[in-house]
């Protein structure tokens, strides 16, 4: 862990400079951030337990690392994220509703708000890569001051579509961040039998890009690095490779049992114990006196209130209806899509309405 | 002034003049820049548009229609050549998992306009995997538009309707028809609606259809038939393979009661079986004889020593007439 960079240790102490980049209210913002995602997060694998959900792919233990990136981007950014990235989402403005819709299986869970460029959370490992390079392209042809960030975990860095994704980004110096959590296992993969090389970091010397590996569980680490990758690329110097190093304390998903591939409950205890990004954040703001037992009560029933009125709102929006299947595959539907459409939905089909 | 061009200056002619005509169109490609293009359709279009805009990419077919995606998402139209069509496999997963569902996944939201151009088919005498005719992973595909010309006319016309529509299209191009004739071409820019069949020739004993290269080999056959049985044939170029042209297909069986349908991809699962489905749910009635296809085999496009047995040739094409015509 020593060669990580680090600003805020496990103990909640400074060992590096803020250079004067952090304020107060960006600290207490990055706690609160934390907390009402690593709540949520909770909450989701519940109400999957309930039934009231589909698979989810929970991310607790990683909150540094999406909070941290997610809060340095401006609104103008366009961020790819992965399906375990909903926290990045939610704190840069996605609806915590849509992200329990998508979850519960509607299409709509998607959907960006209108001002953001969230895209919707990307399946296939490594490929949405390159689109951030295309739309980091597209912005600085357009002459706008815009980043794309690139979510990604470790497992990614072995697919194709990293290194072309990394080698497009360094030929034509796009305003990317390709942001990796390492979280030491892609489903049940060690990063030691998933890569020869000892960093993914070290990755960036190959398309001479700059490489970081920071404590991902440093949300103070994630925030300056982000900021000065941020700078890098809109200044017209190019993209970043940066790798936060991180854990998932759960497994990869719910239908995911980790205990059949590593010592699920000690390796997570260890981690939850000496180095949780919360803790450590906390202790932090307690010993500046900016925070204390009863601020963290109020915040908790605050978040705990707008996660159930985020669920109310998922679970009260309309059922989807089977036509909606055919929407938005082609500008204009074709006569194939349109036929089959009228055969799905003809009153004969449904139940109790005569022909 | 009647001035003639081949398919590849046709093709050459569409790109320049939509460069010209909308900022928003990038070309991007292997080799594309100062070499012109490995058949020379982007020949000199680098000088006139510079390399912001005719862009010589690193070769990574899932790197450029990755990166073609997000630049069509955020502003872009952007024109991907892939030097040979069995070179897309490795972008193959950005065409059919991304490209052809952003729309849907972001329910509207997002969508990539952008045109995937690629040599494809046999008969150039090209090395292995350089003769592939698999258009049908792509017509199986929701999200796509699929076309493939045969003509210089139709190939600027349709290029230029790729190049303006919102969704996704991957234009076919048949390598063998890229200098083997010319043939006139407006000089202004005109549109040939993707979705829409031509009918070549008409006639009212048997219907032949065909795309790309074996458009020709479908019009020698008729002809010599015409000659030789005096058999009426109405030779009907599909020029989009998705959307098929319905209506075209059908009106023109319902005429002829006969059909043949001639691909050079493989036969199993190939287009013909679906125009085939087509005609059976639409035009059975009307039908005198079951429709013959006359295809490529079902093995991997051979080495050019046997590549001539390998494509359907006008001699099978009458054979398969003939079969129908005499059910």
């Amino acid at each position: 862990m020593s060669s990580l960079y680090q600003v805020l240790s496990p103990a909640g102490e400074l060992v590096s400079d803020l250079k004067g980049l952090l304020d107060e209210a960006t600290m207490i913002k990055m706690y609160e951030n934390m907390v009402l995602v690593r709540q949520f997060d909770r909450k989701s694998i519940n109400l999957q337990r309930q039934g009231r959900m589909g698979t989810y792919a929970p991310f607790e233990g990683q909150e540094a690392s999406q909070v941290g990136s997610a809060m340095a981007l401006a609104p103008g950014d366009w961020l790819f994220p992965t399906y375990r990235d909903h926290a990045a989402a939610i704190v840069h403005g996605q609806s915590m509703a849509r992200v329990f819709l998508y979850w519960m299986g509607h299409m709509e869970g998607s959907i960006s708000p209108k001002h953001l460029n969230i895209m919707p959370p990307c399946v296939p490992i490594a490929t949405q890569m390159v689109h951030a390079v295309g739309t980091a392209w597209a912005s600085k042809l357009q002459n706008e001051q815009h980043v794309s960030i690139a979510y990604f975990g470790d497992g990614a860095s072995s697919e194709g579509d990293f290194h072309e994704a990394l080698n497009f980004a360094g030929v034509f110096q796009t305003p990317t961040i390709f942001f990796c959590q390492n979280n030491g296992f892609a489903i049940s993969v060690p990063f030691s039998q998933q890569s020869a090389s000892k960093t993914i970091a070290q990755r960036s010397a190959a398309y001479d890009i700059p490489g970081v590996r920071i404590d991902g569980n440093d949300i103070f680490a994630v925030w300056l690095t982000m900021k000065e990758a941020m700078q890098r690329a809109l200044e017209g110097k190019g993209p970043t490779l940066i790798e936060a190093v991180t854990f998932r304390y759960g497994a990869h998903t719910t239908a995911d049992d980790p205990k059949k591939y590593r010592d699920q409950e000690i390796l997570s205890e260890e981690w939850r114990q000496e180095r949780d990004p919360l803790q450590r954040l906390r202790v932090f703001l307690e010993n500046q006196g900016l925070w204390n037992e009863t601020k963290e009560d109020e915040l908790m029933a605050h978040v705990n209130e707008q996660i159930d009125a985020a669920l109310v709102e998922a679970e009260s929006y309309p059922k989807s209806k089977p036509e909606d299947m055919f929407k938005h595959v082609y500008a204009e539907p074709s006569w194939m899509a349109t036929e089959q459409e009228s055969e799905l939905v003809k009153p004969s089909k449904q139940e109790g309405i005569p022909a | 002034m009647k001035r003639k061009l081949t398919m590849i200056q046709a093709i050459t002619e569409a790109m320049d003049q939509k460069l010209a005509d909308d900022s928003r169109i990038m070309l991007l490609g292997e080799d594309i820049g100062v070499n012109g293009g490995v058949f020379r359709a982007t020949e000199d279009l680098v000088h006139k548009y510079g390399p912001d805009r005719v862009v010589d990419t690193p070769l990574a077919e899932a790197g450029i229609i990755g990166a073609a995606i997000g630049l069509a998402m955020n502003g872009k139209i952007p024109v991907v050549e892939i030097q040979f069509l069995a070179f897309i496999y490795p972008g193959f997963e950005q065409i059919v998992s991304h490209a052809a569902r952003m729309r849907y996944r972001t329910r509207g939201q997002y969508h990539v306009p952008m045109v995937i151009r690629t040599p494809y088919g046999a008969g150039i005498r090209g090395p292995e995997l350089h003769s592939e005719s698999v258009e049908t992973f792509f017509a199986h595909v929701p999200g796509l538009k699929v076309v493939a010309p045969s003509t210089p006319y139709d190939a600027k016309g349709l290029l230029i309707a790729a190049m303006e529509d919102p969704d996704p299209v991957i234009f076919l191009e048949p390598t063998k028809l890229y200098r083997a004739f010319k043939q006139e071409v407006p000089e202004e820019m005109y549109r040939v609606p993707i979705g829409k069949a031509k009918v070549v020739q008409e006639g009212s004993d048997v219907s032949i259809f065909a795309w790309g290269a074996m458009l020709r080999v479908a019009e020698d056959a008729a002809k010599q038939i015409e000659r030789e049985n005096g058999l009426s044939c109405e030779v009907i170029d599909l020029r989009t393979l998705y959307p098929l042209d319905r209506d075209t297909i059908i009106a023109s069986v319902k005429k002829t009661g006969r059909a043949v349908v001639v691909h050079e991809a493989h036969k199993t699962a190939g287009l013909g079986a679906e125009i085939i489905s087509i005609i059976n749910d639409e035009a059975l009635i009307y039908m005198k004889a079951p429709v013959k296809r006359i295809t490529g085999f079902d093995v991997p496009v051979p080495q050019f020593s046997i590549e001539d047995d390998y494509l359907p040739t006008a001699e099978r094409v009458k054979d398969g007439i003939m079969e129908t015509a005499t059910f």
